[in-house]
């Protein structure tokens, strides 16, 4: 019996992999999906069968999976695609709960008296379980609540706060000492004060960083969700969380990796850089962008869009927060129905989450092999007549490559400027989350459409058809 | 072996073909220079300076063509002038022998040895010596000059109190030597500058100067050999004069440096573009000696039509004098010193440079050499690419590499020998996960981020296994509780995560 639950475990496991190398193109992600469900479903009745699970406990089980299930399904099927940075924001503070709560279970409730250094090594691997559970809970709902804007998105930037947090993290790792040496009560004690103060250091990690570090910072909770379930299959021996574990950690790994290169700034930047709290003063004098603003006019647009062969649609996080991907993709049809080449650009770190921006096309109806990365299409603003930014700004910024002062400088930006005309929607002359100026609003190629971007995109698709 | 200097005697011509400085290059070289007096005055040189660089400065024009081994000038000698040259003297100018035929038979007849600066190969170890390059470098600039002067605008754009100004539109038509240096002249002064070429290769070289390179949507390549433009298909040319249209009405200065060698200059810039532009425009025609790019252009005068100066000066190059002369004599110099230097001076056919720009030999009429080698070297425009960024991420240094590696083999020591076999087994399985993990997840496309996180999400959610447990258990109260509780939140991530995958994934179509 015990062999057949770890062969299933087995199965589950690689289940998974299969699940995430699914995700490798979009024709076989629906598959990869299928797979991990169906994983996860042998890895659950392989469990409620394991032998250490008493039948009269089964009521409890049954009854958390299904209001459990319920919840997750209700929320699932609720969500705009606008808000899922939110919704994994919120899920992976589930994963922390979940994780800190088993880890009291277990020291509460241990499965065998260990001893010698054994028992130290348990209590090690609680105390880790507890508190990356922790760190992740609380960042995940610091994060949900920046991100579905019940709290402001601006960095909050205490004084001494590297402080703060170095003596918070010094004290998690020294309290391990108490822990292991007490007995249960006191044990208790030293683990509820670890978890406070991992907690605290999590929310603080994440209040301290902005909006437009979401990305990364979204992607660092995914892989600590991903360490304090592997950290919990060593606590309880259980292969199936390691596995499971040290995939989700690798994957949150990479994707934090792929956003901070797409920003060309390191991890500790991003996390420990309170980037963007403190906008940057322009320079002044000559390396000031130069030069008028010119503004454009919804017919004016349209003809250009009608003399235009090859346009290219660079989405921002502003369209997600217009809502407007419907009328983008409504546009991109005319034109194409027209017999025009369009295609999107899609900026790594554009949007709050990986990959928000292919979401949401995906969403309205836009066939995702128009979608293009940023560096498959790079190289095709040359030939295009027009390029149209909507709600973009700190990642078609020319000043990242030309300007060595700016904050931005190295980051890896679409240039649209190279297009025959780029046409900027905006609503205000604002600066985009960097604090940085845009020269590319200066530039001779760049014209300004001003106005909320849902509503310009519909007038302009009215202004195509008449 | 003596080296002449005569005045320059052409109406309006200010250079000199030899400068104090070149003078004392000469004497090093071993040549006697004499220089005529005056020669140098217009282009900022007086006898004195020449006296005292070693050269003997004569009163005559007559007396110093008599005792003239080489004589060296800026301009074509005048029946005048011919008529004092010595036989046998050599004479070293910019002759044009192939527009100038007769004037080459008469060099023949005077039974001089003519060599044409003009004429010059243009290969990499005659750069030194080019005269064409050097002198169009000058009139390049003095083109922006001549036309910022005219133009009743600010050539950079302008932030005042009194207001704004948009910067001036500059295109420059034939980006050769002269073209890049009217670019690079006008990005300076702070104009929009564009340029356009029949030569694709040149692209780059207008792009480094920080102008935009227009193009017609016809591939033809312009490219004649010897870094010369060629006569386009008739095609191309409407094309490109439907592209000048379309500029012409934004563009406040054009200055067209066109030149086919041996035909007259093409007529690209019409009299109906010059009516395009806005009023106050200037057209500097740098062709205006071979007949001018504008069909308007007046040789050396600057005439105004329908509001829009242009300039036909031949002369631009003789309004930097100081300059111009230090580099023509300089390039004079050069030749000078390959052809051996004032001992060993020798007209030697069988150098590929002497040949090419010698026209006259010893009163023989030479024939035009054969063309140059197949596409030398154009001279390198210096570009200025733009550098990879560096990283703002400070490597690690090697020792603390070192050191994390040595942590790190000190941990799997101690894991080895303290940590017991069950915690082995799991350790083994973790560390190979990471790796399985490592290696599927960057196969991932990034167009389906957002649905990894969320089916990593759901799989995390694989912690109710822990929850399950604990909860099975039947140890204690709390315990079982604490469980439940974790069972019902991940629960909801197992949900959520795949019910929300699925939604999403359905969503990416292929193009039907």
């Amino acid at each position: 019996m015990g062999n057949l639950l770890t062969v299933a475990y087995l199965v589950a496991a690689a289940l998974f992999i299969l699940s995430l190398a699914g995700l490798a193109s979009q024709s076989t992600a629906r598959r990869g999906n299928y797979f991990g469900i169906f994983g996860m479903a042998v890895a659950l009745l392989a469990t409620l069968f394991h032998p250490e699970v008493s039948v009269g406990n089964l009521g409890w089980v049954l009854g958390a999976t299904v209001i459990g299930g319920g919840i997750g399904a209700l929320l699932a099927s609720r969500v705009a695609m606008t808000s899922m940075p939110e919704l994994v924001a919120l899920l992976h503070s589930f994963v922390g709960v979940a994780a800190v709560l088993v880890g009291y279970s277990t020291f509460m409730a241990p499965e065998a008296e260990l001893v010698g250094v054994e028992k130290i090594i348990h209590d090690v691997e609680i105390f880790l379980d507890v508190g990356i559970g922790a760190i992740t809970f609380t960042g995940s709902i610091v994060a949900w609540a920046k991100l579905s804007g019940r709290m402001s998105g601006k960095p909050l930037v205490l004084p001494s706060r590297h402080l703060l947090n170095a003596v918070a993290a010094g004290l998690c790792v020294a309290l391990v000492v108490p822990f292991t040496a007490a007995g249960p009560e006191l044990g208790l004690f030293v683990l509820f004060i670890m978890t406070a103060v991992a907690g605290l250091l999590g929310a603080h990690l994440v209040l301290a960083i902005g909006g437009a570090d979401m990305p990364v910072v979204v992607s660092l909770l995914n892989s600590y969700s991903g360490w304090t379930a592997a950290a919990a299959g060593f606590m309880l021996g259980n292969d199936l969380l390691i596995v499971t574990g040290a995939l989700v950690g690798s994957s949150g790994a990479i994707l934090s990796y792929i956003m901070c290169e797409a920003m060309n700034r390191s991890i500790w930047n991003v996390v420990f850089g309170g980037f963007g709290a403190t906008p940057v003063k322009p320079s002044g004098g000559t390396d000031e962008p130069q030069g008028e603003v010119e503004p454009i006019h919804i017919e004016g647009l349209a003809q250009r869009l009608r003399e235009a062969e090859r346009v290219i649609v660079i989405p921002g996080y502003g369209m997600a927060v217009a809502q407007a991907q419907h009328a983008v993709q409504e546009f991109s049809e005319l034109l194409r129905s027209e017999g025009k080449t369009v295609k999107f650009a899609i900026h790594p770190v554009a949007g709050r989450l990986p990959g928000h921006m292919n979401v949401l096309l995906a969403e309205a109806g836009v066939p995702y092999d128009i979608v293009l990365e940023m560096d498959e299409i790079n190289d095709e603003f040359n030939d295009t007549d027009v390029a149209l930014v909507i709600g973009a700004n700190d990642i078609v910024n020319p000043g990242a490559m030309t300007d060595a002062s700016s904050p931005i400088y190295g980051m890896p930006v679409l240039e649209s400027w190279n297009a025959n005309t780029c046409v900027v929607l905006k609503r205000s002359m604002n600066v985009g989350y960097a604090g940085v100026a845009n020269p590319l609003f200066f530039h001779p190629h760049t014209r300004m459409l001003f106005g909320d971007a849902k509503d310009s995109m519909s007038k302009l698709v009215t202004a195509l058809r008449s | 072996m003596r080296v002449a200097i005569p005045r320059e005697t052409f109406a309006g011509e200010r250079r000199v073909a030899a400068t104090p400085d070149t003078v004392g290059r000469l004497k090093k070289l071993g040549y006697e220079v004499s220089i005529e007096t005056g020669a140098g005055l217009e282009a900022g040189f007086d006898d004195a300076m020449y006296t005292e660089a070693g050269a003997t400065v004569v009163d005559s024009a007559d007396a110093l063509y008599a005792e003239a081994g080489v004589v060296a000038k800026v301009r074509a000698p005048s029946d005048e002038e011919l008529a004092k040259l010595q036989k046998g003297t050599v004479l070293i100018a910019m002759l044009w022998p192939l527009q100038n035929e007769d004037r080459v038979a008469k060099y023949a007849e005077a039974g001089l040895t003519a060599i044409a600066l003009d004429r010059i190969p243009r290969i990499s170890r005659a750069q030194k010596m080019d005269v064409l390059s050097s002198m169009a470098n000058i009139a390049g600039y003095r083109a922006v000059i001549e036309a910022t002067a005219l133009l009743p605008r600010f050539m950079g754009g302008q932030i005042t109190a009194a207001g704004k100004t948009p910067p001036a539109r500059v295109l420059v038509i034939g980006a050769g030597v002269a073209g890049l240096a009217a670019v690079g002249a006008a990005r300076s002064l702070g104009a929009e500058v564009f340029a356009f070429d029949t030569r694709a290769a040149v692209k780059e070289q207008v792009q480094s100067l920080g102008a935009k390179f227009l193009e017609v949507k016809i591939e033809e390549s312009g490219d004649g050999g010897g870094g010369y433009a060629k006569v386009m298909s008739k095609e191309f040319i409407d094309a490109e004069m439907a592209l000048f249209r379309q500029h012409a009405p934004r563009t406040d200065i054009v200055i067209t440096t066109a030149l086919i060698p041996g035909r007259p200059a093409p007529k690209l810039w019409l009299e109906d573009m010059v009516e395009l532009q806005p009023q106050g425009g200037v057209v500097v025609d740098l062709a205006a000696q071979q007949g001018g790019n504008c069909d308007l252009t007046k040789v050396d005068e600057v005439i105004v039509h329908n509001g829009v100066s242009i300039v036909g000066y031949t002369d631009l190059v003789s309004r930097l004098p100081a300059h111009a002369s230090q580099f023509f004599s300089r390039n004079v110099v050069h030749l000078l010193s390959d052809m051996g230097g004032g001992e060993d001076f020798k007209v030697d056919l069988e150098d590929e440079v002497v040949r090419g720009a010698t026209c006259v030999y010893e009163g023989e009429v030479l024939p035009p050499p054969p063309p140059p080698e197949p596409s030398p070297p154009r001279p390198q425009v210096e570009t200025a690419p733009i550098a990879p960024p560096p990283k703002t991420e400070v490597a690690l240094p090697a020792n603390a590499r070192m050191g994390v590696a040595g942590v790190a083999a000190f941990l799997a020591i101690l894991i080895g020998v303290f940590a017991p076999d069950e915690f082995i087994q799991h350790f083994t399985v973790f560390v190979l996960s990471c790796f399985i993990g490592w290696q599927v997840v960057w196969s991932v496309t990034p167009a389906l981020h957002t649905p990894l996180m969320s089916v990593t999400n759901a799989v995390s959610g694989i912690i109710v296994v822990g929850g399950i447990l604990q909860a099975g258990a039947n140890r204690e109260a709390t315990a079982t509780w604490l469980a439940a509780v974790a069972i019902l939140f991940a629960s909801i991530n197992i949900a959520g995560g795949f019910l929300v995958t699925e939604r999403m994934l359905a969503m990416f179509r292929k193009e039907a």
